[in-house]
């Protein structure tokens, strides 16, 4: 793995009204590098990584993107978007469109891709994520993992160079959270750069690099996943552990 | 519970379909009678056999038009045009509000209210009176403009709701794979928001075409304006104001119908 620094936050603060959701945060994400943010709800998980990808702009700090500062602008904005993919909890699908309709929109609107090099792509990641069969159907026709699993298509048609995702498996049935999972650390194994923010401490175990444990707009800990589940330097993350594992 | 042995309430003897068409029937049968008699008692003149020749004629030269039908086309032109207008207003002044400009809010909710406020013949008063001598409008022009500006402001306001039912994780989806605001709106948004937007827009095309009316008193030659004419050369007001009545209502009729055969389609497949 190279050692490059891909998204480096310096210090990050961000508040919504009296609330400060993100206080002195700072983390420096590598190429290639899996990171699992975990954390209490009301934590600041997903307010840090909607950061990373101009969702939310931060108040204080730094904040670079492959050397790029990211600062409030929008076509700079949009041009750094390009390159993060983001999965949201709820899919966020375009309900109006095919699944192969969403899967390269993007890529014809924003990258201005032919529609024959945008399908093509498509169908490749559509095969990746084990549904090449349902590209004509509208995403209401699909269960929430197959749901999921598009929207994580979606995000990779762009061909970014970091994938956030933000609780992918939180909305969805038990019996399907796997199958997302299983999508997940297939695209792990690829070398994709990777921030997730998630409650799945199997799949933290099985690909992480880097476990960051957040209370209340804080880091608390950055430890090797090794450290972080048998001998968590914090105490508040060993209860953490204690209450989501005795399940 | 058996329906024979539900107990028999005023309402379900009411809606026996044998009473309830026959109460129709009465009440239909009651209007007219009351009319009639009403246009008897004061001696009125039925002329009905008049009214045909100002809808169509033939001649000649085969199937014309008869004035109430010219006047009918005029009021389509009148009601399509400033439709089309605003709803591009109406559309510029939801993105104006939605911009999350101060300036931009400030001129779209001062329009909507200086618009809302005003009665709509006061504002074609305005067009055709104040602006018609400076900017040099015909009377055609001032009252298209009065219509567009005056349901433009119901319109940006069915626009806003629309957008605004499109839940924020479509837009941040939209901006996550790098489209701009532009782009989210054209792709994303809007082809989402027509179809909640479709039922009400409907009902101001009709309110629309109904207030065309209004500019017959500035004499565009519409259908209201062609009625009033008809009468003071014929002196038939019952018939005539009859025969605009329902051309009016057939109009608007076959436009909700249509439109409701547009939204079905508008559905989203699931």
């Amino acid at each position: 793995m190279s050692k490059e620094p891909i998204i480096v936050a310096q210090g990050i603060g961000k508040s919504f009204g009296d609330f400060k959701a993100l206080t002195d945060v700072s983390l420096t994400v590598h190429k290639g590098e899996r990171v699992v943010v975990c954390g209490p709800s009301g934590s600041g998980k997903s307010t840090l990584i909607r950061c990373f990808n101009g969702l939310e702009n931060h108040d204080t700090g730094h904040l670079t993107i492959d050397g790029a500062e990211l600062y409030e602008d929008a076509p700079h904005i949009r041009q750094l978007r390009q390159d993060v993919g983001m999965v949201f909890q709820q899919f966020n699908l375009f309900p109006h469109l095919t699944v192969l309709e969403n899967l390269i929109i993007g890529p014809m609107k924003v990258r201005k891709l032919s529609r024959a090099q945008a399908e093509t792509t498509a169908r490749k990641y559509l095969e990746r994520v084990r549904i090449p069969e349902q590209a004509e159907k509208r995403p209401a026709q699909l269960s929430g993992g197959q749901q999921q699993r598009v929207a994580i298509a979606r995000a990779l048609c762009m061909e970014p160079r970091v994938m956030l995702f933000d609780e992918p498996t939180s909305s969805l049935d038990p019996e399907m959270i796997g199958e997302v999972l299983d999508v997940m650390v297939e695209l792990a194994q690829t070398g994709m750069t990777m921030v997730v923010v998630t409650h799945e401490m199997g799949f933290a175990r099985k690909v992480a690099d880097k476990m960051v444990f957040m209370e209340v707009g804080r880091i608390v800990e950055i430890s090797p996943p090794e450290t972080f589940f048998t001998n968590p330097a914090s105490a508040r993350a060993r209860m953490f552990l204690d209450q989501i594992l005795e399940h | 519970m058996p329906a024979a042995n539900r107990p028999l309430t005023l309402k379900r003897v009411l809606n026996t379909p044998a009473i309830a068409i026959t109460l129709y029937a009465a009440i239909v049968g009651l209007i007219c009678f009351v009319s009639y008699t009403g246009a008897q008692n004061m001696g009125y003149n039925w002329q009905w056999y008049q009214v045909p020749k100002y809808l169509y004629r033939f001649t000649d030269d085969g199937f014309q038009a008869g004035e109430i039908l010219t006047g009918l086309w005029a009021t389509i032109v009148l009601s399509v045009s400033s439709f089309a207008l605003a709803l591009l207003l109406g559309l510029g002044v939801a993105l104006l509000r939605l911009s999350g400009l101060l300036v931009g809010k400030g001129v779209a909710v001062g329009y909507l209210e200086f618009i809302r406020n005003i009665p709509l013949l006061v504002l074609l008063y305005l067009f055709y009176y104040v602006l018609g001598p400076v900017f040099g409008l015909d009377r055609w022009t001032a009252a298209m403009l009065t219509l567009a500006v005056f349901h433009s402001a119901l319109i940006s306001e069915i626009f806003r709701a629309g957008i605004n039912s499109v839940p924020v994780g479509q837009w941040e989806a939209a901006a996550s794979i790098g489209m701009s605001r532009a782009q989210a709106y054209h792709y994303i948004i809007l082809p989402q928001s027509i179809r909640i937007m479709l039922p009400p827009l409907t009902g101001e095309v009709v309110h629309l075409i109904k207030s065309s009316a209004i500019v017959s008193v500035i004499a565009v030659a519409e259908l209201t304006t062609v009625g009033r004419n008809i009468i003071s050369d014929t002196y038939m007001s019952f018939e005539i104001w009859f025969t605009v009545a329902a051309v009016y209502l057939v109009l608007t009729l076959i436009l909700s119908f249509g439109v409701s055969a547009v939204e079905r389609r508008f559905q989203p497949e699931t």
